[in-house]
């Protein structure tokens, strides 16, 4: 398995190709990543996902898998005898968790992301309370899924632990340049301490973007009108 | 096995429609309940607090949101009876992968369609045309979306079949029929299917559903 042909479309900064990577590294599967320079589309890119040009794609033994939730989910099928299993075992607690990972791409990030681009104080302000009704959900449905382990999945990380997991390093880039912080021991007592436990997994850590890159990155994507 | 299964779902929805073709194809007996969109059930309520949304499924009292997630739910339940997603992995990923694509580009332009009038309604009408073709390239010269079997993608798009003449009507979308020979074949395809036909409710009916709407409550003529 691990001499077969795997490539992985993205970018570093990307949290959607940090997903994919989780995957393949819980799977230990050697891939080549093929880096996207900023401001442009690689022309494998383009083919390969024609339909939204977007990264990240995997491309296995020449066949492009494309979204990142899909990725991970082919990841834990295609190499079901390799690693933890990535999605729950019961069709229940999976059902759980694919909405759990729709709701947090749908309307959790959603509301990250409009802090970042809010235009003025007033609107950021509502950006930021959004978020915070938002995560008090995502606390709740931790509390439920793991039913006391210590992770979304149960004792190792899995699909929603990737899910959510991967925007980590980005959410902590947001509540600095807010100046505000979502994730902390009394709002957030439960998902407080699982994000330590995420990024020390050892499939998460050597992956894990820095901080001061990102902001400096989020800095480029996200520039400051001029006062 | 009935009262196990509930489904909380509104007759003309193409989402609820793909529950129900799943459990059909299944053939798994369900108590089907109809919601009044317009004042919703505490249960639904209940069942679905994040979206307040049908189709619920609830399954020995635990709710299940979302239709393809229901339909994927269901199909790992059953998993011998007509299996809605292949076995091969990568044809797997594919399925989903269309599903996605339908649930992320037809949800908002297919409302605004029927609810809009003017500028807003021909912009949505070119998204959901860019759908059809789109669609319809990759549906090609197979049976169905998936190849020769009737599977996740077909059932994640057939129930806005029921809604076409609507479209066409409301939104002035000229012959859906005409542009889209093979998307109409293989509607017909789907419709030879007992799941299929048993679900998708009458076009006409559809379409006076929606044009009393426009009219009473939208106050569009």
């Amino acid at each position: 398995m691990a001499t077969e042909d795997v490539k992985l479309i993205g970018s570093w900064a990307s949290v959607f190709v940090m997903r994919a990577k989780i995957a393949l590294h819980l799977k230990s599967i050697s891939y080549e990543f093929l880096q996207e320079t900023f401001g442009s589309k690689s022309e494998l890119l383009l083919k390969s996902n024609p339909v939204h040009k977007k990264m990240p794609v995997l491309i296995h033994a020449d066949k492009p898998v494309c979204e990142s939730n899909i990725i991970v989910q082919y990841i834990d099928e295609a190499w079901n005898s390799s690693g933890p299993s990535i999605l729950p075992s019961h069709p229940y607690d999976r059902a759980i968790a694919r909405f759990w990972a729709a709701y947090i791409d749908d309307q959790w990030f959603i509301s990250l992301r409009s802090i970042l681009t809010a235009q003025g104080e007033e609107e950021k302000k509502a950006s930021i309370a959004q978020v915070e009704e938002r995560t008090e959900l995502l606390e709740k449905a931790f509390n439920d899924c793991s039913k006391g382990k210590p992770f979304f999945n149960g004792d190792h990380i899995g699909y929603l632990d990737i899910a959510l997991g991967s925007f980590l390093g980005w959410w902590r880039v947001v509540e600095l340049d807010a100046n505000h912080k979502f994730l902390d021991e009394t709002k957030t007592p439960s998902l407080a301490k699982w994000a330590e436990r995420f990024c020390d997994d050892p499939a998460v850590k050597p992956i894990m973007p820095e901080i001061t890159k990102l902001a400096e990155f989020a800095r480029k994507l996200f520039p400051k009108p001029q006062a | 096995m009935a009262e196990e299964i509930i489904l909380l779902d509104y007759w003309a929805s193409m989402f609820g429609m793909r529950t129900r073709i799943a459990l059909e194809e299944k053939g798994v007996k369900y108590e089907y309940r109809e919601e009044d969109l317009s004042n919703k059930s505490p249960l639904l309520l209940e069942m679905n607090p994040i979206h307040k949304k049908i189709p619920v499924l609830i399954h020995k009292g635990k709710p299940i949101c979302e239709s393809i997630i229901q339909v994927q739910y269901i199909d790992e339940l059953w998993p011998d009876t007509n299996p809605i997603l292949p076995s091969d992995p990568y044809q797997r990923a594919q399925a989903r992968f269309w599903a996605d694509y339908i649930d992320k580009k037809t949800y908002v332009p297919c409302k605004s369609l029927w609810s809009e009038t003017g500028e807003k309604q021909e912009a949505a009408k070119m998204e959901f045309i860019e759908v059809l073709k789109t669609l319809d390239s990759e549906l090609g010269d197979k049976s169905f979306f998936g190849g020769n079997e009737f599977g996740l993608v077909d059932i994640a798009f057939i129930g806005f079949y029921s809604w076409f003449r609507t479209y066409e009507e409301v939104a002035n979308l000229l012959t859906i029929v005409e542009k889209f020979p093979k998307l109409i074949s293989w509607a017909q395809r789907c419709l030879k299917r007992e799941s299929v036909a048993k679900t998708l409710p009458d076009s006409d009916k559809v379409l006076k559903s929606i044009s009393d709407h426009r009219k009473t409550v939208l106050g569009i003529d």
